[in-house]
């Protein structure tokens, strides 16, 4: 079973290996980046490359490593005693089931995917170090020991937000989602957009790496924002020469709220574009 | 196998532990890498890297302890091209040009002459008449002597690009040793809610309550802390003179401090901390606080931080009168005493570099002053800084 990316998704060497060590060895792989790099894409493709399912276990602020595991429903079961419903008697019918569960009882070695661990509190790592490394957790309500039967493939991304423990860490393989340089783009363009004009690709991508490059923007623009760009300007069918109009009106690249997300980022951009003109000027 | 390696990880100070040691032991016996040295270098990467803040120390490492590879690799590099240059050769070369090569000593020669400058170069080349590369009048190279355009390497680039790929350092900017820009200041502030969310369990955790009466039968309460700040800090940061290259730099520092936290109150003070302090710049002189009615106002369990370059004459902290600015009755080293004494949690963060604080006389006393809590304003410095200050005695 190995990784080689896919035609939809481009996976550099290194990303590959990190893939296929995790895979080998059914050990965590955390996988970190830029946003927009295609972090939790990566899983779906993974997913979809080695025909595995997909469990995915979207992480927020107020989530419990215990969510993940299982959940005791007391609520509805001291509502339905009331009522004397016979299903109380049964707690098995109120616990319910979290997504390692889920993976734990899948039928095919599914890939767990834990997206964003950096949202929860910081003791969640921690708690869930036994049950990733084990793949095995106890349910105290019915006394019975959950197993996987196929230790699944398990990803987690993170943003960078709160810092992972060590312990945690140590378990784990790590990969870090470098930007990628101009040739690897060309190729995730290309995966994208086949029927793309390849001249206006790389009038674009010069646009592009002209926008990151520009000093003392908030928010870099990304892959993603690279692409639905893209999109946009074959919608609109903007001609790449109009990219390259470098002394015209225009200094501004059409449909720049596609790749820039910020108000004083465009404030910024606006003003040195009309720097730039007066200088050409 | 690769104990070498994995001691000279852990003396450049990499985070590395004997599990993730074994970890990438068993990857090699299972043959995840495909015996190419560049996939145990990402294999090696994923294993015993967990941050990308360490990636390009990992890199120099790797890079250290693997250079003799590197030779062999090229050795490899210059024996590919030359049995694929002879097929082409056959093929390709008119018996002029196969004359000509006999001229330049014969096509043995020819090739340790590839060889050999294949070694002594390394970079990609363009025109000239010696170096291996594109419209040149060397005989080695793309486009050079033969009409049908003999590339050499072609293949072979990516393998040369890979053993450089620890050697480019890409991840040079992610090293935690640099200084702090605004993007870093916010990871390092992320440090610091980290010991802002503590607090006691006394407040009514309703869903807890309504579950363990479910569970139990009988009501019982349940309490729980109380998502706050509970974390009090008094920020002491030094003004003019010396600090003036450094203020904007802490700037940043102190007001993306001043959202973390409900309990921060922040003083000011001039090289060293003296009877009195003030909290408005403008009215410095007409505004002071008594540094005493500090001391008595804010509780033992408040953490305190002291910005500043600690860079003055010795005589300004250790000598009454020693101030530059006014006379001071009592020592700046007699005050900073007495904060150490009532407060447990006291650091000094020093913008200046590391390296530098032992040529500065005054900076050695300051921190011997407050046992060695002074850091260097870098991610590092701050981390560990926040380490103290959330330290329990």
């Amino acid at each position: 079973m190995r990784f080689e990316g896919t035609e939809n998704y481009i996976a550099t060497e290194d990303l590959r290996i990190a893939v296929n060590a995790a895979i080998t060895l059914e050990r965590p792989l955390l996988i970190k980046g830029e946003p927009g790099t295609g972090k939790t894409v990566l899983a779906e493709e993974i997913s979809k490359a080695l025909n595995m399912p997909l469990i995915t276990w979207h992480i927020k602020s107020t989530t419990k490593a215990q969510q993940g595991l299982y959940e005791y429903d007391a609520i509805t079961r001291l509502r339905d005693s009331q009522l004397g419903e016979e299903k109380v008697k049964d707690v098995k019918n109120y616990i319910k089931q979290g997504k390692l569960w889920e993976s734990f009882e899948s039928n095919e070695r599914p890939i767990l995917l834990i997206d964003e661990i950096d949202k929860a509190d910081i003791e969640f790592p921690n708690d869930l170090l036994q049950e990733l490394d084990r793949m095995e957790f106890f349910v105290y309500e019915t006394n019975e020991t959950i197993k996987a039967a196929k230790r699944p493939v398990v990803i987690i991304t993170s943003n960078n937000e709160k810092e992972l423990p060590d312990a945690f860490l140590r378990r784990c393989f790590f990969h870090y989602i470098s930007f990628p340089d101009t040739s690897t783009m060309e190729k995730i363009v290309d995966v994208h957009y086949p029927k793309i004009k390849s001249k206006l690709v790389s009038e674009s991508l010069k646009v592009f790496y002209e926008l990151r490059d520009v000093p003392g923007i908030k928010k870099k623009p990304s892959t993603s924002e690279l692409l639905d760009w893209l999109k946009l300007l074959m919608n609109e069918d903007i001609k790449p020469e109009m990219l390259r109009e470098k002394n015209a009106n225009n200094l501004i690249p059409p449909l720049h709220g596609a790749l820039l997300k910020n108000e004083q980022d465009v404030h910024l951009f606006e003003r040195l574009a009309f720097l730039a003109r007066r200088e050409n000027g | 196998m690769f104990v070498n390696f994995f001691h000279e990880l852990k003396s450049a100070n990499l985070p590395v532990s004997l599990r993730e040691y074994l970890t990438l032991l068993e990857a090699m016996d299972k043959g995840i890498p495909d015996r190419k040295i560049e996939d145990f270098y990402y294999l090696s990467r994923s294993t015993l890297v967990k941050d990308e803040k360490n990636l390009d120390k990992f890199d120099q490492v790797f890079g250290h302890v693997f250079k003799g590879l590197e030779s062999l690799e090229a050795d490899e590099i210059a024996e590919i091209p030359e049995e694929w240059l002879k097929s082409l050769n056959e093929k390709f070369l008119t018996e002029e040009e196969k004359a000509k090569i006999e001229s330049m000593g014969g096509w043995d020669k020819l090739m340790e002459e590839l060889k050999k400058r294949l070694e002594e170069q390394e970079k990609r080349h363009e025109g000239g008449s010696k170096w291996i590369g594109t419209g040149g009048t060397s005989p080695y190279g793309s486009d050079g002597y033969n009409p049908e355009g003999i590339r050499i390497g072609q293949k072979e680039n990516k393998n040369f690009k890979a053993v450089k790929v620890w050697d480019k350092r890409e991840f040079k900017n992610l090293d935690k040793d640099v200084e702090i820009g605004t993007r870093n200041i916010k990871v390092a502030l992320r440090r610091l809610r980290k010991f802002a969310r503590e607090g006691a369990a006394d407040t009514l955790d309703l869903p807890g309550t309504i579950k363990n009466t479910a569970d139990k039968g009988y009501l019982d309460i349940s309490l729980v802390a109380e998502r706050r700040n509970k974390v009090k800090v008094l920020l002491f940061f030094d003004v003019g003179g010396s600090m003036d290259p450094h203020v904007k730099l802490c700037e940043e520092l102190f007001s993306a401090a001043k959202t973390e936290f409900k309990n921060m109150e922040n003083f000011y003070f001039h090289n060293c901390l003296y009877e009195s302090v003030w909290k408005d710049n403008k009215r410095r002189h007409t505004e002071k606080i008594n540094t005493w009615d500090i001391l008595h106002k804010y509780s033992s369990d408040y953490k305190i931080i002291f910005v500043g370059d600690a860079s003055m004459s010795p005589y300004e902290i250790t000598y009454s009168g020693g101030s530059v600015e006014h006379w001071n009755d009592e020592a700046g080293a007699e005050w900073l005493q007495r904060i150490v004494d009532i407060y447990q949690n006291v650091i000094w963060i020093n913008p200046v570099e590391l390296k530098h604080w032992e040529f500065t006389p005054s900076t050695q006393i300051v921190n011997q002053i407050i046992s060695n809590r002074m850091f260097p304003l870098t991610l590092e410095g701050l981390d560990n800084g926040m380490k103290e200050l959330s330290r329990n005695k």
